[in-house]
């Protein structure tokens, strides 16, 4: 039987590293690019509903978040299981939503104020309760534009 | 020291401020792109008179979601994957049956003098209603209208509704208007 002989003898050749840079540089850019930057933390279990119906949300600086579900495990101790309401960084409660709704009014910018989008970021668990109140509120602070923030999906499962 | 020749220096830190970037970039960024269904409030108004205008039944599409995220369309149970079709139905009313709405001529651009439907769709849940199912429902009975003006558009212009200029997805929009009524939520079923 034939033996293969080792060719070359005495260690292996080193790989240059000298195009390393250039390559993590290439996945920093693609990064850079493709995401943006978290603006809260959430508090709350997120598992968004999905649609087949959907449209991106345009501008960014007319939209207003609403984050409604369970509390992390972290938070229950102190916030319980049931669904809460989360705005900015915070917990807060159904008649906080006005005074939020018109400082977000407030940040912007006065030809815009109608164009104000409220975001609703569900999880999809959430009994509709809670949801009701909110969207009672949102009438009430007169932030009309809704949009309930779902997961593209081809087929509803 | 080491007196290097000007213009060079070592690169091979290079990598490692790269990396710590990227992997900066990886944990204060996020990748997902909000997307959503839009929706119109009615205004608050809590000295709004009951609207007591005479709705006829037969224009009205009442969609019922039971705290236990069953479905009750017109008076019939009816399992969501179906709903599309029967909500389609309705809008569309092709054969002029006497159960499903009346139309009313109007003048549309692009199209002349069309019958317009008259029907208004109903939803109506309960505060036990898990928000998955309310979303559904909304998707489905939104994608019917848009199947249906997509026909339309394919049927008018031989174009995707989404491809066509403004003023002709305004002239299919008066066509099938989509009137979405959502009345006040019942609490029968409890928390």
């Amino acid at each position: 039987m034939a033996k293969f002989g080792r060719k070359g003898k005495g260690g292996l050749q080193e790989i240059s590293t000298a195009s390393l840079p250039d390559i993590v540089f290439m996945l920093l850019f693609f990064f850079m690019v493709s995401t943006v930057m978290r603006e809260t933390t959430l508090k709350i279990d997120q598992h968004l509903p999905g649609a087949t119906e959907v449209k991106k949300l345009e501008k960014k600086s007319l939209v207003s978040y609403i984050n409604i579900g369970k509390p992390k495990l972290t938070f229950q101790t102190l916030y319980g299981t049931e669904p809460r309401i989360q705005l900015n960084d915070a917990f807060a409660k159904v008649a906080d939503i006005r005074d939020y709704v018109t400082a977000e009014r407030e940040k912007m910018d006065e030809n815009e104020r109608p164009l104000m989008t409220v975001s609703l970021k569900v999880d999809d668990k959430t009994k509709m309760g809670v949801i009701v109140d909110v969207k009672q509120e949102l009438r009430k602070a007169s932030a009309l534009k809704i949009n309930y923030s779902t997961r593209k999906v081809e087929v509803i499962e | 020291m080491p007196i290097r020749p000007t213009g060079q220096f070592s690169a091979a830190s290079m990598a490692d401020i790269a990396f710590l970037l990227l992997i900066f970039f990886l944990v204060a960024t996020t990748m997902d792109i909000d997307s959503g269904i839009y929706r119109t409030l009615s205004p608050y108004d809590p000295d709004q008179p009951e609207n007591t205008d005479e709705i006829k039944e037969r224009n009205v599409y009442v969609v019922l979601i039971n705290s236990n995220d069953q479905l009750l369309v017109e008076g019939i149970p009816l399992n969501i994957y179906k709903l599309r079709e029967k909500t389609k139905e309705f809008i569309e009313n092709p054969e002029n049956k006497a159960n499903l709405p009346e139309k009313a001529p109007r003048e549309v651009e692009y199209f002349g003098e069309v019958m317009v439907s008259k029907g208004i769709v109903s939803l109506q849940n309960d505060r036990g209603t898990t928000y998955g199912t309310y979303i559904k429902v909304q998707n489905e009975l939104i994608a019917a209208f848009s199947e249906v003006r997509e026909k339309v558009a394919m049927q008018r212009f031989g174009k995707h509704y989404a491809d066509l200029p403004k003023e002709k997805q305004d002239a299919i929009r008066a066509h099938y208007p989509r009137v979405i009524s959502e009345a006040e939520p019942k609490n029968i079923g409890g928390k």
